[in-house]
């Protein structure tokens, strides 16, 4: 949207009043609006959103004994921004697998606009409008970057084996997808580098074409996978930026963060989770006098004074300890085991 | 020097033989599953032994007319590329090289076993099959013609002819397929199958028939082969002439339209050249700066392997200093896959 700030401010000198309004509120208004709706939502977990674009129940992922994802009910609300965050290994990005279809779960349900995303492959999901980004970023190293552009377009006619041998038919789809990229890209200030195999773009440079990419097919839900992790403070801005535009398109975002900064200033509502769990949602302000949110990511006892109840209950469980130590090891260790008591203490 | 005179003008003559269009379009296939797709097909043989009995089987055995033969062998190739690929296709790259170089060998002993003896031949083999071919040759097949200083029969031309038309439209097609959005499709799926399905690619699909013509490409090279020694043994089918393939891609670039073609060509020089000028260089009194004689160090049966050595050798020293191939862009073969 900076971009058209020049254009709006030129056609304004020469039509006042309406046209000057226009430009200037039409950002900011959708995003108020996401903001709006979910500011009467009460701070709770599985709370249902005025207007759910993806709704999630009963969702679990098992590797082996561990249970990597279980959400019992989860609504990610329309046009705004759902920051997904969590101490490392809280499942969020196996629930990203889940709802994209690259992961298959143990139980549960899922839906997109209503439509069950339960048994649909990851292209079937993708065709619908989710679109996704990495973690570690897929850059196509050896195809030059508008070639991955061009890859992101939706419903191209040239794709099918035996149409593909007919230019007449995909040249002017083609065509059409071409300026699209060269567009996307321009705002992204990837356009210089249009013609370079895509590996040799630097890593943020990487995020940036992924995200252009997922932009290509105009989708309706864009999944971000930590599209700031490594990226320089330079960029993150224009990052930022980026985001934020998506949500003023009428896009929903939810995305995988873990600077707490980033969080605060883009997400309209931010869902927390710790193995495996939802333990708790709210606007971004909500979150960091969470005591459930605090505890995930700091430990549950960390520096909560103990009582002198509580005191007294572990020394002697300490000295019982010792004591059943030095009944079966004897002498050599009780030294050692009498330091421990004095440290204790 | 007469001597090397003559190696040379062999080596050039086997780079248009129809043993260099068999591995042609055995490797222009493979180009598409492994240049463009990133498939491992470490079975192309059995396409080739699949095309070649095909029309073998089809006019010796069932009589009928050898276009149909044709149209069999093909038919067969795509049966094996569906039953290959259905259940290793979803699963990483490795586990269609594990099936497919199983197939080969596989394909190829279930073929020579004393219990298809009514349909192979087993290791006897099929011979005339191909009158049919060489009876619509414009020219007589049986006349000797010398073309700049190498001799061929009418037959060898007629199969040559046909084989590198076949070369042609093969690369034709591949050049038509690559520059579309189906063949920018498949070198994303060689880059990452994931990111493909994340932009709503259907990868399994497209694997599927980049393996079947891939495969077809094989089964028409086979037949080429079969047509062009009038003779067709399983033996004949060894699966190391899929890695000799592979050498000929690698040589010549892959994921390059023409790198196939040219790697093929050049294998066959290298082949023709080194057997010859080898054999030359034993049977004369030729000595090694008056030191020894190349005769005695030696012996005629040694050049069949002192030439894959060679050829060996040639390939290492390519994958050092030109890891690109002949026609690759070192560029882009340098860049992380990732």
């Amino acid at each position: 949207m900076p971009a058209d700030q020049p254009h709006g401010a030129t056609a304004a000198s020469q039509q006042p009043a309406a046209q000057q309004s226009a430009p200037t509120a039409a950002p900011a208004a959708p995003a108020r609006l996401a903001q709006a709706a979910l500011r009467d939502v009460p701070w709770e977990i599985g709370v249902a959103k005025p207007d759910p674009a993806i709704v999630v129940d009963g969702v679990t992922r098992t590797f082996g004994g561990l249970t990597a994802v279980s959400v019992d009910h989860l609504e990610i609300q329309r046009s705004g921004i759902t920051g997904l965050i969590g101490p490392n290994g809280a499942g969020k990005t196996t629930l990203f697998n889940l709802l994209t279809g690259f992961d298959q779960p143990n139980s549960g349900t899922w839906s997109f606009d209503g439509r069950s995303l339960g048994k649909l492959s990851p292209h079937q999901v993708a065709r619908l409008g989710v679109v996704r980004t990495f973690q570690l970023t897929k850059a196509l190293s050896r195809l030059s970057v508008m070639q991955n552009m061009l890859l992101g377009a939706k419903d191209q006619r040239g794709e099918g084996f035996f149409r593909s041998l007919v230019p007449g038919v995909w040249r002017a789809q083609e065509k059409a997808n071409t300026e699209k990229a060269l567009d996307l890209l321009a705002r992204f200030k990837l356009d210089a580098k249009k013609d370079d195999f895509a590996g040799t773009l630097s890593g943020g440079q990487r995020k940036l074409l992924e995200m252009a990419r997922a932009l290509m097919s105009d989708p309706k839900v864009v999944m971000l996978d930590e599209p700031m992790a490594g990226v320089n403070p330079a960029l993150t801005q224009s990052l930022l930026g980026h985001v934020k535009d998506l949500r003023e398109q009428g896009m929903t975002v939810i995305f995988v963060e873990h600077d707490m900064d980033v969080v605060r200033d883009i997400s309209d509502w931010v869902v927390v989770m710790a193995a495996g769990k939802v333990i708790a949602e709210g606007p971004p302000e909500s979150i960091s006098q969470n005591r459930a949110v605090v505890d995930a990511y700091l430990g549950a006892h960390h520096d909560a004074p103990l009582t002198v109840d509580e005191e007294e209950r572990v020394l002697a469980e300490a000295a019982a300890a010792i004591a059943r130590e030095e009944g079966v090891s004897g002498e050599v260790l009780s030294s050692e085991s009498t330091d421990r008591e004095g440290t204790q203490r | 020097m007469a001597d090397l005179l003559d190696a040379f003008q062999l080596g050039v003559r086997a780079m248009f033989a129809y043993q260099a269009v068999f591995f042609a379009l055995l490797a222009i296939g493979l180009n598409l599953h492994f240049g463009y797709t990133g498939l491992l097909n470490f079975g192309q043989i059995a396409f080739a032994m699949l095309g070649g009995f095909g029309v073998a089987i089809s006019v010796s055995k069932w009589d009928l007319p050898f276009w149909v033969g044709v149209l069999v062998g093909i038919a067969a190739a795509v049966f094996l590329a569906l039953l290959l690929g259905l259940p290793t296709l979803r699963l990483r790259a490795d586990y269609l090289a594990i099936v497919t170089i199983a197939a080969a060998e596989a394909l190829r002993l279930v073929f020579r076993s004393g219990g298809s003896t009514e349909l192979t031949n087993s290791t006897q083999g099929i011979s005339d099959f191909n009158a049919d071919f060489l009876s619509l040759a414009p020219w007589s097949v049986a006349k000797r013609y010398d073309i700049l200083g190498t001799r061929w029969s009418g037959g060898e031309l007629w199969v040559i002819t046909v084989g590198w038309t076949l070369v042609a439209l093969s690369c034709l097609l591949v050049w038509a397929l690559m520059r579309s959005p189906w063949g920018r499709v498949l070198r994303a799926v060689r880059e990452d199958e994931d990111a493909a399905r994340a932009l709503g690619k259907n990868v399994y699909a497209f694997k599927m028939q980049s393996l079947v013509l891939g495969g077809v490409f094989g089964a028409l090279g086979g037949m080429v082969y079969a047509v062009g020694t009038g003779s067709q043994n399983p033996d004949q089918y060894q699966n190391a002439n899929t890695f000799l393939a592979y050498g000929a891609l690698i040589l010549g670039g892959a994921a390059r339209v023409m790198g196939p073609v040219i790697g093929a060509m050049l294998l066959w020089f290298i082949i023709a050249f080194s057997d010859s000028a080898l054999a030359a260089l034993v049977s004369g009194d030729n000595s090694f700066f008056g030191l020894f004689e190349w005769g005695d160090l030696l012996s005629t049966t040694d050049i069949a392997y002192i030439r894959f050595i060679i050829i060996g050798v040639g390939l290492m020293l390519l994958m050092i200093f030109r890891p690109q191939g002949i026609l690759g862009d070192r560029r882009e073969v340098m860049l992380d896959a990732r």
